[in-house]
């Protein structure tokens, strides 16, 4: 059973306009999106900004009412839960954010942080839940004794391993991460990588690794998905997304990462312009304008074919 | 246990709590010690009345009316011979009482309804709102007059006069930071691990809202003294026998011609000093809390 | 040939509530003529300090309490203020990290850009207009004219990343400092970005000193390294020796603590936090942290040349 099944999920926003009677315009940031993410595994969403995954991210969670499409968690449909059903069922499918000092309340100290989604969806309770905390505390390699801090007393690794906690602490199916290593410097970045390797590998989670950072994500997922404008473009096996990338757009982008390494020329694809807004897309394949590649029957819709097993692309000339 | 456990206890020093913090840099100024410092002995010689004070303030004592200070009535006494120590110290309890009274009355009626306001939008906000632009629609001396007339002089009349005319203040407060605090990160991470929304908002949000509420609260203190004072020199408010600031202004008003200073001036300076010093303690509290204690 | 830029011991303080942070201790580097030299470091590491250092633009609670910066034989660290205005803007110009949040909300960006010409009398105020436009087409913005008149807000990051970019080089600079151009930015418009300083700094032949934390972006962009730690300088060498014999432990640590997008090898993070900058380690500020510790590293480490142009601060270099 599939731990997260998205279905043809759409999220558009629609621009209220100044003149009442003209039909207002909608930012289609995520339009039509369908991935799965098996028990155990671990799915890396790559984008740049603006192409929708936060938004993604949001949906899949019901922080935000998706306009159409279904989540499946467990089999089970998110989206048509009455209020309280969802509520409890939040147990199992929890969020790590970006900014670790932000999604920390700033009034609580890490036990309390730690402590409220037991509190909210285990019998636990007394002396059996603080200890309960305390495993979790050590878990993220945070110690017991951290516990009476209060996130102006802690650094910033320290903060997001609060965050880290919290999320894993009722044992979810499933937890999206949301860049969650984008605003940690370099050298805790490795650290909580592989954190997050060791817990998946001793929970059994399932992952959700949003992020723009292809390097983390080459490390940390198996398979991974490319958006761009609200769809996806390509999705693959990590290995062999990186190796064999099919998509103009992933090509570009694997091409422009920054290797740490002098004499690696890596062959640019380049991309003119700039990405454009999700209020006007562009009809047929969205990387029209700016793919270099580009012919006529681009013009044409272009549906997500398998050119290999569990490689999907999304483009005519592949 | 975990071989990543390279973060541990030493990692970050424990910095010094935020209650210290602000204590530290409070204490710096000095205006803001001084205005403590009245604050503090108005506070503690009105609980003490009873006790350090030999006169009983409704006492009347006929061979002693119209006595300039001097060494048996510090501050004289008035045209029953009331010891006016005494009885400026009494109004200081109510007057204080009356203050803290409205103002906690206010603050919560005014955050409960800008924090359902700012979290809820729509038309709960606007409705709310709405409610809240027709008390501000009144000038808020007029409103408090209106409404002591209309409910009568009691102690507790006028706690509520005032109040009513303060929830504007907090509830727009409130309502704004509530506004900024949802889109935070941690108002979302509330969702996520799956509170109730009540919760969200009184228990997360609301407490994090209250830095600039505090800074307001001490201002609006010193402001419904004034009220008090006011609306009792024109006799809407206290009635005597109670003492009162303002009622003993106004008592004193009509000895400036024949030169009993006394009666006026001292409890004159008591509202001064005192709601001077309100005023200076929040905006030394807004200094200290505003830009630098963000997020704590 | 003397080098343009040259940085010796600079040490910068800042007095905080919590007692004086030491945030740069001792920092020495070099940037010759037309070189693009890479100063890297975590946060924290001091590269921005002294970045902003060079241009005197440090105010309280920061103060510089020793050291040297010779600009071009002018030593910048004595220099009055009306002497650094003419230098700043003109013969030493800084991109920053947030281009947003650097350019005036409220003026239209062709204005800022034009201001700056007639400042420092790069143009005469009759052309400059038409210099702008000329420059924002130099600087890769399409239908600059339309461009000229917008504001900051109405401009993409990247976008605002150029403008910020053609103001440096307005004046020909003879060094650009570049501090984290490009974080925040999407990877593909940040490659853009550092393709464009690299171009322009060749044609016009400026010296640019870029501040990163990724070495990635170092390792195409730059002839030289200088790495720096807990605010001291430790290593110093040719982009390609820094990479293929990194010698100072906290270099080879860091390139070990990067995963990789090409071949998923091992990733092995640095040992330990980083100091205090309120108490920090005497001598080597890595020195509590690394495997090749020894007593002398708590003493002031000499700088030991390696050959002609990798020079590092280390004790134990010997032993590799």
């Amino acid at each position: 059973m599939d731990a997260l099944v998205v279905d043809d999920l759409q999220m558009h926003f629609p621009l209220r306009s100044i003149i009442p009677w003209r039909v207002p315009r909608v930012v289609r940031a995520v339009d039509g999106v369908s991935l799965r993410v098996a028990a155990g595994e671990t799915l890396g969403l790559v984008g740049e900004s603006g192409c929708g995954k936060s938004t993604l991210a949001r949906c899949v969670l019901r922080l935000i009412e998706p306009t159409r499409g279904r989540v499946l968690l467990d089999e089970e449909d998110l989206t048509a839960l009455p209020e309280e059903a969802l509520r409890r069922r939040r147990r199992d499918i929890q969020m790590v954010f970006q900014d670790p000092t932000a999604s920390l309340n700033p009034r609580l100290s890490v036990a309390a942080t730690v402590d409220e989604p037991l509190a909210l969806h285990t019998p636990l309770a007394g002396a059996a839940r603080r200890e309960r905390v305390d495993e979790v505390l050590e878990e993220v390699g945070l110690g017991a004794g951290l516990r009476d801090r209060y996130p102006h007393q802690l650094s910033g690794g320290q903060r997001q391993r609060v965050n880290i906690a919290r999320a894993i602490a009722t044992h979810p199916r499933l937890v999206v991460l949301d860049e969650p290593t984008s605003a940690l410097d370099v050298s805790l970045r490795a650290r909580v990588i592989l954190l997050l390797a060791e817990l998946k590998r001793r929970m059994g989670m399932a992952y959700l690794f949003i992020s723009h950072d292809l390097s983390t994500v080459r490390y940390l997922c198996d398979r991974v998905a490319v958006m761009y404008l609200g769809v996806l473009v390509e999705e693959a096996p990590a290995a062999e997304l990186f190796d064999h990338p099919a998509h103009p757009y992933t090509r570009a982008l694997l091409s422009c990462i920054p290797v740490p390494d002098p004499d690696v020329a890596p062959e640019r694809l380049r991309l003119s312009g700039e990405v454009p807004s999700p209020i006007d897309i562009p009809g047929g394949c969205r990387l029209r304008g700016r793919c270099p590649l580009a012919q006529p029957v681009c013009a044409e819709p272009v549906p997500l074919r398998e050119i290999a097993p569990g490689h999907t692309v999304a483009c005519h000339l592949v | 246990m975990s071989t990543l456990a390279y973060a541990s206890a030493d990692e970050a020093p424990a910095r010094r709590s935020a209650a210290a913090l602000l204590w530290r840099r409070l204490s710096r100024n000095v205006m803001s010690l001084a205005a403590l410092g009245v604050l503090a002995a108005v506070a503690l010689t009105a609980l003490a009345a009873p006790v350090i004070l030999p006169y009983d303030p409704d006492a009347p004592d006929a061979e002693r009316t119209l006595e300039a200070p001097g060494r048996r009535h510090w501050l004289g006494t008035d045209l029953y011979g009331r010891d006016q120590l005494t009885r400026i110290v009494y109004a200081g309890r109510v007057d204080l009482l009356v203050a803290v009274e409205a103002t906690a009355i206010a603050l919560s009626l005014g955050a409960a309804l800008g924090a359902v306001a700012g979290y809820r939008g729509g038309w709960i906000d606007q409705v709310l709102m709405r409610i809240i632009d027709t008390i501000q629609a009144f000038p808020s001396f007029i409103l408090a007059m209106g409404i002591a007339a209309a409910l009568g002089n009691s102690v507790t009349n006028i706690v509520i006069a005032i109040a009513i005319t303060h929830v504007p203040i907090y509830g727009r407060l409130i309502r704004g930071e509530m506004l900024r605090i949802r889109e935070t990160e941690y108002a979302e991470a509330a969702r996520t691990v799956g509170n109730r929304r009540r919760r969200i908002i009184f228990y997360h949000l609301l407490p994090n809202c209250f830095p600039p509420v505090v800074v307001q609260a001490t201002l609006a203190m010193g402001f419904a003294i004034l009220t008090v004072a006011a609306l009792s020199y024109i006799g809407l408010g206290i009635r005597p026998p109670t003492s009162e600031w303002g009622a003993m202004t106004a008592e004193g008003a009509s000895y400036i011609v024949s030169g009993e200073w006394w009666i006026f001036v001292f409890p004159g300076l008591a509202i001064m000093a005192t709601v001077l010093s309100f005023n200076l303690l929040g905006d030394a509290l807004r200094d200290v809390l505003d830009p630098r204690m963000k997020g704590v | 040939m003397t080098d343009l830029l040259t940085i010796r011991n600079l040490a910068v303080h800042f007095d905080t509530d919590e007692g004086v942070v030491q945030a740069v201790d001792g920092a020495s580097l070099q940037v010759g003529r037309g070189e693009v030299v890479g100063l890297v470091g975590e946060s924290g590491s001091g590269k921005s300090v002294t970045a902003l250092a060079i241009l005197r633009l440090l105010r309280p609670p920061a103060r510089v309490v020793g050291g040297r910066i010779d600009f071009d034989g002018r030593n910048l660290l004595a220099c009055s203020e009306e002497e650094m205005r003419a230098v700043r803007g003109a013969q030493i110009s800084m991109v920053f990290q947030s281009p947003r949040t650097s350019l005036n909300p409220v003026l239209p960006v062709g204005r800022q850009i034009e201001r700056l010409l007639v400042q420092h009398g790069t143009s005469p105020p009759g052309q400059a207009r038409a210099r702008v436009v000329e420059m924002l087409r130099e600087v890769g913005i399409g239908e600059p004219e339309r461009r000229a008149g917008q504001y900051a807000h109405q401009l993409s990051g990247g976008m605002c990343q150029r403008v910020m970019i053609a103001m440096a080089l307005a004046t020909n600079p003879r060094l650009l400092i570049a501090d984290e151009p490009t974080t925040g930015l999407d990877v593909s418009i940040a490659a853009q970005i550092l393709d464009l300083l690299g171009d322009l700094g060749r044609r016009t032949g400026a010296a640019i000193l870029l501040i990163t934390h990724d070495l990635g972006v170092v390792a195409r962009r730059c002839d030289r390294v200088v790495v720096m730690h807990a605010g001291q300088t430790v290593e110093w060498a040719p982009v390609r020796a820094l990479f293929h014999t990194p010698a100072h432990p906290y270099t080879r640590a860091l390139l070990r603590s990067i995963p990789r997008v090409a071949g998923a090898g091992e990733m092995e993070p640095i040992p330990g936090w980083v100091p205090s900058l309120l108490a920090p380690p005497p001598g080597c500020r890595f020195a509590p942290r690394c495997a090749l510790v020894r007593p002398e590293c708590r003493t002031p480490v000499p700088v030991r040349a390696l050959d002609a142009d990798h020079r590092v601060a280390c004790f134990a270099v010997e032993t590799f």
